[in-house]
């Protein structure tokens, strides 16, 4: 009966790693590709680490999975919210069928100050036209 | 069919699957900020693969390890999109 437990919360942790895995092949975009790794990835580990914690049936092992999975829910969105405005700034470009900007023109290039207003000088934005090439 | 060859056969092949499509994506990657997110995954992916041999070959003190490597994970992307953002030319 434990061993189907532990069945179930690897298979869907390991479905979860391998969503994410696809998803960082197949989007077309850095930012989309960094929402696909915050949100599946930390799930699925979060899984199969359950299933440690499940095995185990132990309090030592289960204090630190559970340190682990809060580790990683902390950490996960920090991460990705740093790497995110760093590739803003450095200008990597949107996916060409992309919608909206939001902040386009806020962000300056050269103070890092983030304005609430638009300010459209050219030679302190980031340069973020839209991918050309297919 | 026990517990241990599910997991020898079935879960680990699919982790394994998933790192080599992160690889690739970590070697094709067309900017750097790519490369970064795509390293972080892997780290995370191994995360998951200490956990699996953990339970296979029943030795718990492995999650020392995957502790270490989820603080490593974090302090590596933090460090690396620091420096990305105070680099001055593009």
């Amino acid at each position: 009966m434990i061993d189907i437990v532990i069945g179930i919360l690897a298979t869907f942790g390991a479905l979860f790693v391998l969503f994410a895995a696809i998803g960082v092949v197949r989007m077309p975009d850095t930012y989309l590709r960094i929402s696909v790794t915050t949100k599946a990835a930390t799930l699925g580990v979060g899984l199969v680490l359950m299933s440690t914690t499940v095995y185990f049936s132990n309090t030592d092992v289960t204090s630190q999975a559970f340190v682990i999975i809060l580790f990683l829910f902390l950490t996960a969105p920090v991460s990705a919210h740093l790497i995110g405005r760093a590739s803003y700034f450095i200008g990597v470009k949107l996916w060409d069928k992309s919608v909206m900007d939001d902040l386009r023109g806020k962000y300056q290039k050269n103070t890092h100050v983030l304005k609430s207003i638009v300010d459209d000088t050219p030679e302190d934005n980031v340069d973020h036209t839209k991918m050309k090439d297919k | 069919m026990t517990l241990f060859e599910y997991l020898h056969y079935i879960i680990l092949p699919v982790l394994v699957v998933s790192a080599v499509l992160i690889l690739w994506r970590f070697i094709k990657g067309p900017s750097i900020a790519d490369k970064i997110v795509s390293l972080d995954l892997l780290i995370t992916t191994g995360i998951g693969v200490i956990a699996v041999y953990s339970i296979i070959y029943d030795q718990s003190t492995l999650m020392d390890t995957a502790l270490i490597l989820a603080l490593i994970a974090f302090l590596s992307t933090v460090a690396l999109s620091y420096y990305l953002e105070k680099r001055k030319r593009k």
